[in-house]
């Protein structure tokens, strides 16, 4: 669901660049450097485990927080030094950020109030908003009388209303359960699209991010590893740490050598990034396995679990390797557990980390 | 371009400099008549120096003497009845009868809506048979002290059992196979060790500052002996009363400190000395990160 | 499966048996604390054994009615004070860190001097500010003013200043869950959204924290009104605030022609209290709902 190449919205997207930023305190590095800039228009995902500092940046940028060094520039201004209220931008927090007093529509009619838009296109905007989001009905309750949600879609309303340049978004689906996340990362993307906003997304959920985002910028311990379109970060990690992290990994004891890396009976090309040579560790996504079934396979299948759509299996290698490789349901039905099998690789290359 | 330099910490150092001035000030405020106190107790009137005699008193007074004795015997009996008298009942609501929930609390704070005053000039009834039933010994007052505890030891009590989930360890037990005694005596009761104390500690508290009840019913307890002693020897009334808070001072600010989990702790002090009527106990938030 | 059916099933001895665990605690509330009410309430429309509005109407007398608008100024004032600056030093604790040992030890010595009323914090005061106080003198030997040889301490602003001292703790107990419940999601999103400190607290802030405000101010008065021991160790002649008025009926046979007066009176702080505690449940509930 990405946006290919189209010209920004007709109120202007602007790039944000965020330039070398560092933030300490005391001994600890929330960021060690993070330079990131957004395309007009774009929605970047920033994606990691808690503490790698993606939170801090999106603070950062909000002016919620200060950062030690560095500058956040958007649409050409310096905001460095700039208040959090003078920054023109909405954010949509986690959770509980509905001020309670007030109803649907007040929340929403909140920004633009402060900008003085009079009564009455202050409340068709609102409306027009709710609209948007699909909770015009809904326009005068109160938060305690919404779901989690619905909560969630009136704060994206209320971020949007008064046309911010930047829309910044703090894992915002993390506080609601499975089925309503998946709902809302489609609403959230849908709208952005819509209106065309430059957005910063932080998530530590993957799915969210390679499923909403055009650009996906993984961190690790206040660095930026990899800033990426999903396809490419999933099929080209350019570092373990990526690799790793972005859906599930294979990790099979392999020789490289003269630029091939010897793997479960093949040599394939290793790919940039790898180990130079000798000893290291392939990383095999579960979907570049096959199971091959024969009375004189070297591997045996430990166990398999039903999915639905695919079934997944636990494979244990000659050698001791544990193996998951991802089956499609007629490759997977009939297989028992302590079958025989022989395990293919099927890719173009592989990237091989130090062991 | 200094003013706009960092406008997060110009916040900062401002809600900084009102914080330090409202302790100070507000500091002050309290340890002033303290130090007074302090300072009146052992002041030589008429020459120089200080003097620890109003204190050596404390213990020498056969008035102040006997009066601590009442008050702590209150004090005890006051607990007693107070543990005997809630910890069944609360647990018993809370295990049996979650319907009666609201109603007992209701109850139990109902106590800090009739002013004391009025409980006296309603009880010369009772108090006449109490009277009669006891004899002339203070020890009864325990009775009606434990009616003024009640609130507060509520408090404590409840927090504690919210924080336990009393139902599922008792359900837990009985699966088990435990009796209701054994539940109660075994399971429960060591679960809440932190309540007890802190209900019983504010029991304590409250009833060696206490006066209306026992200087209406002519008794002498600390704080009725303070007041008279005050026309013979203004000194060791304040060194007395100075004492008392002090002993007080310690229970309270000791309990915080012994609670040993940090967060029911402070739920358990602050719930037991805030009389809100109604409203749910307060719970810090879950901040998300 | 009909209505009887149910009916029958819910009153069946086997289910009531859970309540008798009750029963007893019921019954020590019923005879301590219900029937003193009662008592009171009834008593004030008796007089000879007969029901008689003559005791009530003793209230309306002119000495009474100014010691009732005394102690309603008295507990409004320092319910005031008490809740400006305990809201104020509430939030100067609020603001630093939740588990840190400034707030612990402001928590638990306002624990403290809440209790602290009687004689206690009175001979703190004649301590103080009596006629041979350590500040009167002080005050006296360096500005000038004529402490050490008033009695200002005794009379109704003597009053004011001592009750603020338990007071001041009572509101920061009682506000200080309220501040708690203000999540600071409200004041990031508000700052985001474009409001200055002023605008966040004037559209979100205030109007939020306005119903634990007025809840704790109605508490504060509640708690003046009824308060007795500070005024009884301070004031020892005459009957300037209602409670004292009460230690007179119950410490002289006769007050004002009749015998039981005290119950009038009594009847009369019920009435006052109840009526406060009543508002203060409202606008907990409203509380609770906000930032609970």
């Amino acid at each position: 669901m990405t946006a290919d190449a189209s010209p920004p919205a007709e109120h202007g997207s602007v790039e944000v660049r965020l330039e070398d930023l560092h933030r300490r305190y005391g001994d600890v590095r929330a960021l060690d450097g993070l330079s990131l800039t957004l395309a007009p228009g774009e929605l970047v995902a920033l994606l990691g485990p808690s503490g790698c500092g993606k939170t801090t940046a999106l603070r950062i940028l909000a002016g919620l927080e200060e950062p030690t060094s560095g500058r956040v520039v958007v649409g050409g201004r310096d905001l460095t030094t700039v208040p959090a209220n003078k920054r023109d931008m909405g954010m949509v927090f986690q959770a509980y950020s509905l001020f309670p007093h007030l109803s649907a529509r007040a929340n929403v009619e909140f920004g633009l109030k402060l900008r003085g838009v009079r009564p009455g296109p202050r409340r068709a905007r609102a409306l027009e908003m709710l609209e948007l989001v699909g909770l015009a009905a809904q326009a005068d309750r109160y938060a305690s009388q919404l779901s989690g949600g619905q909560q969630q879609r009136v704060a994206l309303a209320r971020a949007l209303a008064f046309q911010p340049s930047v829309l910044l978004l703090d894992e915002p689906l993390s506080a609601l359960d499975a089925k309503v996340r998946a709902q809302l990362r489609d609403e959230i993307r849908r709208v952005q699209l819509e209106v065309g906003t430059t957005t910063l997304f932080v998530t530590h959920d993957q799915d969210e991010a390679l499923a909403m985002a055009d650009r996906v910028g993984v961190m690790n311990a206040g660095r930026l590893e990899q800033l990426d379109a999903p396809q490419v970060l999933y099929a080209a990690p350019r570092s373990a740490f990526v690799a790793d992290f972005v859906g599930l990994m294979n990790r099979v004891p392999a020789e490289v050598v003269d630029g091939q890396v010897r793997v479960l009976g093949v040599a394939l090309p290793a790919l940039e990034g790898s180990v130079d040579r000798g000893r290291g560790v392939a990383l095999i996504r579960p979907e570049q396995l096959q199971l091959v079934r024969t009375p004189t396979g070297s591997a045996r299948v430990v166990a398999v679990s039903f999915q639905g759509p695919v079934s997944r299996a636990q494979v244990r290698t000659g050698q001791g390797t544990e193996l998951v490789v991802l089956l499609s349901g007629s490759a997977a039905a009939g297989l028992a557990e302590g079958a025989p099998v022989d395990v293919r690789v099927d890719a173009a290359g592989l990237l091989v980390a130090s062991s | 371009m200094s003013a706009a330099r960092s406008p997060r910490r110009s916040a900062r150092t401002r809600l900084l400099v009102f914080r330090v001035t409202v302790l100070v000030l507000t500091g002050a405020f309290f340890v002033i008549p303290l130090l007074s106190m302090l300072d009146f107790s052992t002041r030589v009137f008429g020459g120089d120096g200080r003097t620890g005699a109003a204190w050596a008193l404390l213990a020498t007074d056969p008035l102040l003497r006997g009066a601590i004795g009442t008050s702590l015997l209150l004090s005890l009996l006051t607990v007693v009845g107070m543990l005997v008298l809630l910890v069944p009942t609360l647990v018993w609501v809370r295990l049996r009868v979650p319907r009666l929930g609201r109603t007992v609390e209701f109850l139990c704070l109902l106590p800090l809506t009739v002013p004391p005053l009025v409980i006296i000039v309603g009880l010369t009834n009772v108090t006449a048979w109490l009277s009669y039933l006891f004899g002339d010994t203070p020890s009864w007052l325990a009775f009606l002290y434990v009616v003024l505890v009640l609130p507060y030891a509520y408090r404590a009590l409840d927090a504690g059992l919210s924080a336990i989930d009393v139902t599922t360890l008792a359900e837990a037990a009985r699966s088990l196979g435990a009796g209701w005694f054994t539940v109660i005596v075994s399971v429960v009761v060591p679960n809440i060790r932190t309540a007890l104390i802190s209900a019983s500690f504010i029991s304590i508290a409250l009833v060696l500052g206490e006066y209306t009840f026992a200087s209406l019913l002519n008794f002498d307890t600390l704080q009725v002996a303070i007041a008279l002693q005050s026309k013979s020897n203004a000194q060791e009334s304040v060194a007395a009363s100075l004492a008392s808070i002090l002993v007080a001072a310690l229970l309270l600010v000791g309990l915080s400190f012994i609670s040993g989990r940090r967060r029911s702790g402070r739920a358990v002090v602050a719930t037991a000395v805030a009389p809100t009527p109604t409203g749910p106990a307060p719970t810090p938030p879950q901040e998300p990160r | 499966m009909g209505q009887g059916d149910q009916l029958s099933r819910q009153f069946r001895p086997a289910r009531l048996l859970p309540v008798l665990g009750v029963v007893p605690f019921l019954g020590y509330l019923l005879v301590f604390l219900v029937v003193p009410t009662l008592t009171v309430v009834v008593g004030a429309f008796v007089e000879d054994g007969r029901p008689s509005l003559a005791v009530v109407r003793d209230l309306a007398d002119p000495a009474v009615l100014g010691s009732l608008t005394n102690s309603l100024v008295l507990s409004a004032v320092t319910a005031l004070i008490g809740g400006m600056v305990g809201a104020l030093l509430a939030y100067a604790v609020v603001t630093g860190p939740a588990d840190g040992a400034l707030r612990r030890l402001v928590t638990s010595v306002c624990g403290v001097l809440a209790q602290f009323g009687g004689v206690t914090l009175a001979f703190a005061f004649i301590a103080t500010l009596g006629i041979s106080g350590v500040v009167s003198v002080w005050l006296d030997q360096n500005l000038g003013t004529g402490l050490t040889s008033s009695t200002w301490l005794f009379s109704l602003k003597g009053l004011v200043l001592v009750y603020a001292y338990f007071q001041i703790p009572l509101m920061v107990i009682v506000f200080l869950p309220a501040l708690d419940g203000i999540r600071v999601q409200w004041r990031e999103a508000a700052e985001n959204l474009g409001a200055s400190t002023g605008q966040y607290w004037r559209m979100v802030g205030l109007p939020l924290l306005t119903p634990a405000f007025l809840g704790s101010l109605l508490l504060l008065f509640a708690n003046a009104f009824a308060a007795y021991a500070t005024a009884a160790a301070l004031v020892s002649q005459g009957n300037p605030i209602i409670p004292l008025w009460i230690r007179s009926a119950l410490t002289s046979e006769v007050v004002l022609g009749h015998a039981n007066f005290a119950y009038a009176l009594a009847l009369e702080m019920i009435v006052v209290v109840a009526v406060v505690m009543t508002g203060y449940s409202l606008l907990v509930r409203r509380t609770a709902r906000w930032l609970g």
